[in-house]
């Protein structure tokens, strides 16, 4: 912890569309350990925000419990947020969801939150195509509880005491992706100019968008031998795609590398620009989106990008056909139709 | 680019921007520090070492530090430095015993300095407690130059004056007043091993147009004019008074004007203001003292009526401005007699040598100015130097005293026999601020209140009295803000490459976006390709060595670091460092120390 907050100063910094600065979309100061990943994450959800000209009340930050699920209060302090019961973030975003389809839902969760206590949820979240950014900040340890191995822990890597890993991990976008998700990627924070796209292109995909970061925890799994650290994600870090995210509004300019790119046209208009970096690989082919994860286990390559896209699933909110119109602002008489409304629907099961 | 070479002792000195800036390398962030811990003597001594007269200087000093201060990049105004000073100054104790004092024996050379002002007071005080012998000559009755005879009390109160020249006097420096030197030929056959000329730049401009000779009677050159109030020959003035020019001497004489009995003063300019040279707050305190400043006049003639002055008539300039706002073409649109019983001329100063010989071996330019070395001050005549306005022209007192250091040091190399340019080199030491887990031996948070303002005497009263000083100091509670406003930008951030794992925690932290990791290229090139474009091209870049994971490197732009230490603090591995750089800046008694060391 620092031993005070950041000060405010934006008067060298440019001003988005809504009149502010990066700066006004940051949270409170971060109480993490210094170095973690989980502050460069919140770094770059607050310059994604920033570049998507998102109003702060136009977000909904749910996360459950862990270091990762603590960062919700370092950005955007002018939004809506909660912070839940330990694994059960995808229930309180469904019933949020439900209620409010209008809101920008961001869901922050760990290894442990999403792959241990809530891998049910973390499931059915993604069957139900729950329209959100779910960020899943992996270190492959439970900090908070002093470094054991969590579910997304390599086979043979080497805790802080040198103890070998016996299990075989769960990769979360391997999961993802059996399950029918829509927008799946991996990423490392110590990427920004990959990862930054990625939550924009994530926060505009109509469905669930999985966003797998490599997120190293600094105190308790950043040693030789630990394959989630700094030195061993920068070694074997190899970007399968590079996405450019162009909003609808704006226009389509040449700073964006089109040659060669797949132009992927979102629902809300954005446009997204892949471009394959090296071999033939094609983030719209889930087969070998899985192929590809499941193989890089043995060649030790960390494959980041946007690894998985289909934007033409059809949402939570269209398949159970929800009101458009968020309940806050319905009016309470159709909200509440009373006693007589009640008497008829429960005569209709008698 | 190349990765930064931070023993180069002139690269962390830069990033202190009022320290670089001061022409004597002042360490201004160190006695702030000072002062906030209630430290008055010992800030006062730190001011004294490298400027001499911290009192005077507090009050009247140029202040090329505050429009360096990375406090008016950061937000709007400077911290007041200046009147930091006079913080210091005026809240110490006694110090009589801590500054330096005569030697028990004296070296047996003798030392010639011609005018006692900031110059020569500078070259006695680093030369006489070695045991050099100086002796200054001056030819008012009193010592100081302009620090008395052209800025007038209400400014500088003469106590202050006395007291620090006294303690140059204490330490066994002869001064013989009233002695005017007439000619330096025949100072210089009469047994002294150097001679110092800091005389001035005693002659202020004439202006001979039109009524010139006819008025002469109300018609007052500036300095000469000061200097007669100043040594109380003239206590009075007429009721309308024009001031011509709009320089530093020009706010000084419309103050005074208003004090001597004059109820309407103009000050009459020929630019725009943006061309004026007064400083800002000169011209500011002038205005507040309810003086007109007219644009665009240019004078013509001097009206005389019955061989009395009664106006000026002046020229209306227009002007053509370009873009960059350099005057294109000059237009006279009409002519304007403007009513005055008198005229103070205030258009600029001279050199005046008329006692030096010229055929002895000191030449001089076209413009009559002495050809003095830079470095060394050294006059084109082996022993003779020049230092404060004589030897460049019309400066500041700060740079008199940074020539007064100088030329000690030449004057002690050339007494050695040593050879005047081997001087000591500028150095840098650094030392760890770290305390503790995020403790420092620096206030490192930041507050957003703005530069106070300085309370000033009621206006009545302080135009009935001349020397009644007008700006009357800071309160505690406005030192306790303003200490708090500077920076502590010589507590440096130091950067180690091999210990940077990446992690992106300072970038993350930094308040002003001014750290950034990328891959290296030319410097044109990464200025633009940083978090934030560093287009301030007067505030270097840091590049470190190439990283270990990457191979990409730290950057970091100096422009608008706050030295919060929030880097320092979020670095995993203490790859960045806060560190408190000691700037060595030698005078003679380090030249001494090191002869001794040999």
């Amino acid at each position: 912890m620092t031993s005070m907050s950041k000060p405010f100063i934006d008067k060298h910094l440019p001003k988005n569309k809504l009149g502010l600065s990066v700066r006004n979309y940051e949270g409170v100061m971060s109480t993490l350990c210094a170095g973690c990943g989980h502050d460069s994450v919140t770094a770059a959800l607050v310059q994604a925000f920033w570049e998507l000209d998102l109003a702060p009340e136009s977000a909904a930050k749910v996360s459950g419990i862990g270091c990762s699920s603590k960062t919700t209060a370092y950005f955007m302090g002018q939004s809506h947020g909660i912070n839940c019961v330990h694994g059960r973030m995808p229930s309180v975003a469904t019933g949020a969801n439900a209620a409010n389809g209008d809101l920008n839902y961001i869901g922050i969760s760990g290894d442990g939150d999403s792959l241990s206590i809530g891998f049910g949820q973390f499931a059915h979240s993604i069957r139900r195509n729950l329209n959100m950014l779910y960020i899943l900040e992996n270190n492959g340890v439970y900090g908070l509880t002093k470094g054991q191995f969590s579910a997304a822990a390599d086979y043979g890597s080497k805790s802080k005491k040198g103890i070998e890993n016996d299990q075989m991990p769960i990769d979360p976008c391997v999961q993802a992706l059996t399950l029918g998700a829509g927008f799946v990627a991996r990423a490392f924070s110590g990427d920004k100019t990959q990862l930054v796209p990625l939550i924009k292109a994530g926060l505009k995909h109509k469905g669930f968008a999985l966003i797998d970061v490599i997120s190293p925890c600094v105190t308790f799994n950043d040693h030789a031998g630990s394959t989630k650290s700094y030195a061993h994600t920068y070694k074997y870090y190899h970007p399968l795609v590079h996405t450019d995210f162009v909003a609808h509004a704006d226009e389509v300019t040449g700073a964006y590398d089109q040659d060669g790119a797949m132009r992927v046209t979102m629902q809300d208009g954005g446009e997204l620009f892949l471009r394959k970096t090296e071999s033939d690989y094609d983030p719209r082919d889930r087969a070998q989106a899985i192929e590809t994860l499941l193989m890089n286990k043995t060649e030790g390559e960390i494959r980041t990008g946007l690894l998985y896209l289909n934007s033409d699933l059809p949402d939570m909110q269209a398949a159970n056909k929800l009101p458009k119109t968020p309940l806050n602002q319905v009016p309470y008489e159709s909200l509440t139709p009373g006693k007589a409304a009640l008497a008829k629907l429960q005569a209709r099961y008698r | 680019m190349k990765p930064t070479d931070t023993r180069d002792p002139d690269y962390y000195h830069k990033v202190v921007d009022c320290q670089w800036a001061c022409p004597a390398h002042t360490p201004v962030p160190e006695y702030i520090r000072l002062i906030a811990q209630g430290e008055f003597t010992e800030a006062y001594l730190v001011n004294r070492r490298s400027n001499v007269f911290p009192g005077i200087l507090g009050r009247v000093c140029d202040r090329p530090c505050e429009p360096a201060c990375r406090r008016g990049r950061v937000e709007e105004e400077p911290v007041a430095i200046c009147r930091l000073k006079r913080v210091a100054a005026d809240h110490r104790d006694e110090v009589k015993h801590l500054v330096p004092q005569k030697p028990a024996s004296t070296n047996g050379k003798k030392i010639a300095l011609i005018g006692a002002g900031p110059a020569s007071l500078t070259v006695a005080n680093d030369l006489a407690p070695l045991g050099y012998e100086c002796t200054i000559f001056e030819a008012h009755h009193r010592p100081g130059g302009l620090m008395i005879a052209n800025i007038p009390s209400f400014r500088l109160p003469e106590e202050v004056l006395d007291e620090e020249i006294g303690y140059i006097l204490d330490q066994g420096v002869e001064l013989k007043t009233g002695h005017r030197i007439e000619s330096l030929q025949a100072l210089s056959e009469s047994g002294y091993d150097a001679v110092f000329i800091g005389s001035g730049a005693p002659k202020g401009k004439d202006l001979r147009i039109e009524g010139r000779d006819e008025a002469d009677a109300n018609i007052h050159i500036g300095i000469d004019w000061l200097e007669s109030v100043a040594f109380e020959h003239v206590d009075k003035i007429g009721k309308e008074v024009l001031i011509i020019g709009v320089g530093n001497t020009a706010m000084d004489c419309c103050r005074t004007s208003l004090r001597l009995g004059a109820d309407d003063v103009k000050v009459m300019a020929r630019k725009p203001r943006q061309f004026f040279k007064a400083s800002p707050w000169e011209l500011e305190d002038a205005e507040d003292e309810n003086v007109d400043i007219l644009v665009n006049h240019s004078p013509k003639r001097f009206v005389v009526e019955n061989g009395k002055l009664t106006g000026m008539e002046f020229e209306l300039m227009e002007y053509q401005l370009d873009e960059d706002g350099r005057i294109t073409d000059t237009k006279i649109a009409g002519t304007k007699i403007i009513p005055c019983t008198d005229v103070i001329l205030a258009i600029g100063q001279e050199n005046a040598f008329p006692w030096i010989e010229r055929d002895i071996g000191i030449e001089f330019d076209k413009w009559g100015v002495p050809i003095v070395d830079e470095t060394t001050f050294e006059s084109t005549r082996k022993g003779i130097f020049f230092g404060g306005d004589s030897a460049f022209g019309p400066k500041n007192i700060i740079w008199a005293v940074e020539h007064g250091h100088q030329a000690a040091i030449s004057i002690h190399k050339h007494c050695e026999g040593s050879a005047l340019d081997s001087r000591l080199p500028r150095g840098v030491n650094l030392q760890s601020a770290k305390m503790g887990v995020n403790e420092w031996m620096y206030s490192n948070s930041y507050t957003g209140e703005h530069r106070r303002q300085m309370p000033l005497a009621e206006l009545k009263a302080r135009l009935s009295n001349r020397k009644m000083e007008v700006e009357t100091g800071y309160t505690a509670e406005q030192i306790a803000t303003e200490v708090q406003r500077c920076l502590n930008c010589d507590v440096q951030t130091v950067f180690e490459a091999p210990l940077c794992k990446e992690c992106d925690a300072c970038m993350d932290i930094c308040p002003v976006d001014c750290l950034s990791i990328v891959p290296v290229a030319e410097e044109a090139e990464l200025r633009q390709s940083l978090r934030v474009p560093a287009n301030n091209k007067d505030q270097d870049l840091f590049v470190s060595e190439p990283l270990k994971d990457t191979g990409r490197v730290m950057i970091k732009d100096e422009n608008l670091c706050l030295h919060c230490g929030l880097c320092a603090e979020r670095c995993p591995t203490a790859a960045w460092d806060m560190q408190d750089a000691d700037i060595f800046i030698p005078h003679v008694d380090d030249e001494t120390r090191k002869v001794a060391a040999e």
